[in-house]
């Protein structure tokens, strides 16, 4: 980097300034009321950094546009999806970015070989693995959330023997190019080994699992693209890269904590279902239920309520009609939030997204370890579509498959009201006291029905 | 060039904590915002890709064009979709009513 020309300075300028407004992005989006400003900012970086790319001497423009203009035509529909829709949209992203990373990075090989340094030939090996897994793995992910794909996880005898093996292949080979990189013929294989074993690491995994999965793959997009980095001694895309993966990881993080699986569990993408749990004693002991105007009264009497939604609230759509009722107890005085579970969606923070949709102030949602603390002074806890999450089992009994599992404290308001279709056990399978206590009532339906039920007795509502 | 390599690695290695600092800020509230804007901000590996595309190559023109074009087209997606949904899903949220102060 001696001597820039004039130009090739200029590049390098819009660069930096493209870092600084990328970090100043992130940093912006740690408020909801910066957090605009922080989208801006990264437009800005990103036009400043495509903006000083082609100023590259010699450039010929007519690929560059058309790929473009593409880009713009697929992506703004990307950007209009439903907000239900966004966990799949950003494994769909996911797996675009690793493609992105993928081409690249092959191309990069079959352009500079015989002679690739060894480092560089390490650092690409890891960049095409990394990307090429993200790519089918993300898709997978993307097809599970769409339901295209069947949500049940499938799994053999010897699926994580099969699937590190493969791995360890891809891994083989790549140390075997690391030490011969003029071995061309070798290089499909660091392609083709991952591109399969992204699919074979989401077959096992269930819709449950998805927060972290999602998260997961994240991380490698990112990890891939810093690799691109090194490769291309782009420091813009070594840094975006490290950014997005260290947010990535970040997330798996909190998701396999809130999840209560190891964190080594997650790393090496063993999203082991000990979904085998004894769904005995299924033989219905009673739970007492109550009416919708039953379910208004006690509302209508609280001082304090504390909303639980699950992902089952978003699957019956239900959101709107949640909203109305937290209008309707509003007015009438009563102190209304939300605890919201981190996996309480399809994705980290998904939850949020689609009660802010419906209108729902964000300073009412609260996380659960805000939350945690308010449920001995909550008149009642009112769960609609959460199961597991809720189930306190997990503080008090050490053989319950999800002993350990950080859940919301409903069980510690004074009455707690449970919105179900029916007494059953939840996605795992597992048992929920919870619904045996004497303070709490059942009330049995459709989340989406039910809750404008009592909507109506509050006297609110759009009808 | 071996020093360009270490800079490399020091330059990844503070972006990773400035990242791990910056990011454990954001509230769980944002966490999907914050994917979906990493991803965006991810997808500058678009700027290789225009390279590969718009330079001259003595030697497998086809390839790069090709595979570069498509690498473009793909990033873009991630970059115009990204923030364009980033930013529908930070202007749903808003803090309630006047009472606040």
């Amino acid at each position: 980097m001696t001597n820039l020309p004039g130009l090739d300075a200029i590049i390098e300028i819009t660069y930096l300034i493209a870092t600084a407004l990328f970090i100043l992005a992130l940093k912006w989006l740690s408020s909801p009321t910066t957090a605009r400003r922080g989208v801006f900012a990264g437009e800005l970086g990103m036009l400043l950094a495509i903006a000083g790319t082609l100023l590259h001497h010699g450039l010929e423009y007519k690929w560059i546009v058309i790929g473009l203009v593409l880009g713009t035509i697929i992506g703004v529909p990307l950007g209009e999806v439903a907000m239900t829709a966004v966990p799949q949209r950003t494994a769909l992203s996911h797996a675009f970015g690793a493609l992105c990373v993928t081409l690249v990075g092959t191309t990069e090989f079959y352009l500079r070989t015989p002679d690739v340094p060894r480092f560089m030939m390490g650092v690409l090996s890891l960049e095409v693995i990394l990307g090429s897994l993200t790519f089918t793995g993300s898709l997978m992910a993307a097809g599970k959330l769409q339901e295209v794909l069947p949500q049940r996880p499938i799994t053999y005898k010897g699926q994580n023997i099969v699937n590190l093996g493969l791995l360890g292949v891809a891994i083989v080979v790549a140390g075997m190019l690391v030490a011969h990189p003029e071995k061309v013929q070798l290089f499909p294989l660091i392609v083709g080994i991952p591109l399969l074993f992204g699919v074979m690491m989401i077959i096992p995994i269930g819709g449950a699992d998805m927060p972290t999965v999602i998260s997961l793959l994240n991380s490698y997009a990112g990890l891939s693209a810093a690799a691109m980095g090194f490769v291309l001694d782009s420091k813009l895309l070594i840094i975006a890269g490290a950014l997005d993966g260290a947010s990535g990881l970040i997330l798996s993080i909190n998701m396999s904590k809130a999840m209560n699986r190891s964190f080594t569990n997650v790393l090496f993408g063993a999203f082991g279902q000990q979904q085998t749990a004894v769904a005995g004693k299924q033989e219905s002991r009673p739970g007492r239920s109550a009416t919708p105007e039953e379910a208004a009264a006690i509302l209508a009497a609280a001082n304090k309520v504390v909303i639980v939604p699950g992902y089952g609230m978003a699957v019956a759509q239900a959101q709107h009609k949640v909203r109305e009722l937290y209008d309707a107890l509003t007015k009438q005085g009563v102190d209304v939030k939300f605890g919201i579970h981190p996996v309480a969606g399809r994705m980290p923070g998904h939850m949020n997204v689609l009660l802010a949709e419906a209108d729902i102030p964000y300073d009412k949602l609260l996380d659960m370890d805000e939350i945690n603390g308010d449920f001995p002074q909550t008149d009642v806890a009112l769960v609609i579509g959460a199961n597991d999450v809720t189930n306190p089992a997990a503080r008090t009994d050490a053989s319950s498959p999800i002993f350990g599992m950080p859940i919301l404290d409903v069980d510690k308001a004074r009455t707690v009201m449970v919105i179900k279709r029916s007494m059953g056990a939840g996605f795992a399978g597992i048992e929920n006291p919870l619904y045996y206590l004497d303070k709490t009532l059942m009330l049995f339906g459709d989340a989406k029905s039910f809750v404008g039920s009592i909507v109506r007795e509050l006297g609110g509502g759009h009808e | 060039m071996k020093l360009d390599l270490l800079t490399s690695l020091y330059v990844f290695m503070l972006a990773a904590f400035i990242g791990f600092e910056v990011i454990r800020r954001v509230s769980p509230l944002l966490h999907t915002p914050l994917m979906s804007l990493t991803n965006a901000l991810d997808a500058i590996a678009v700027v290789g890709a225009i390279l590969l595309a718009g330079e001259y190559h003595a030697h497998g023109a086809m390839l790069a064009k090709t595979l570069g074009t498509i690498a473009i087209v793909a990033a873009t997606s991630n970059i115009v979709g990204g923030f364009l949904i980033t930013d529908r899903m930070l202007k749903m949220f808003k803090a309630s009513g006047p009472k606040k102060p």
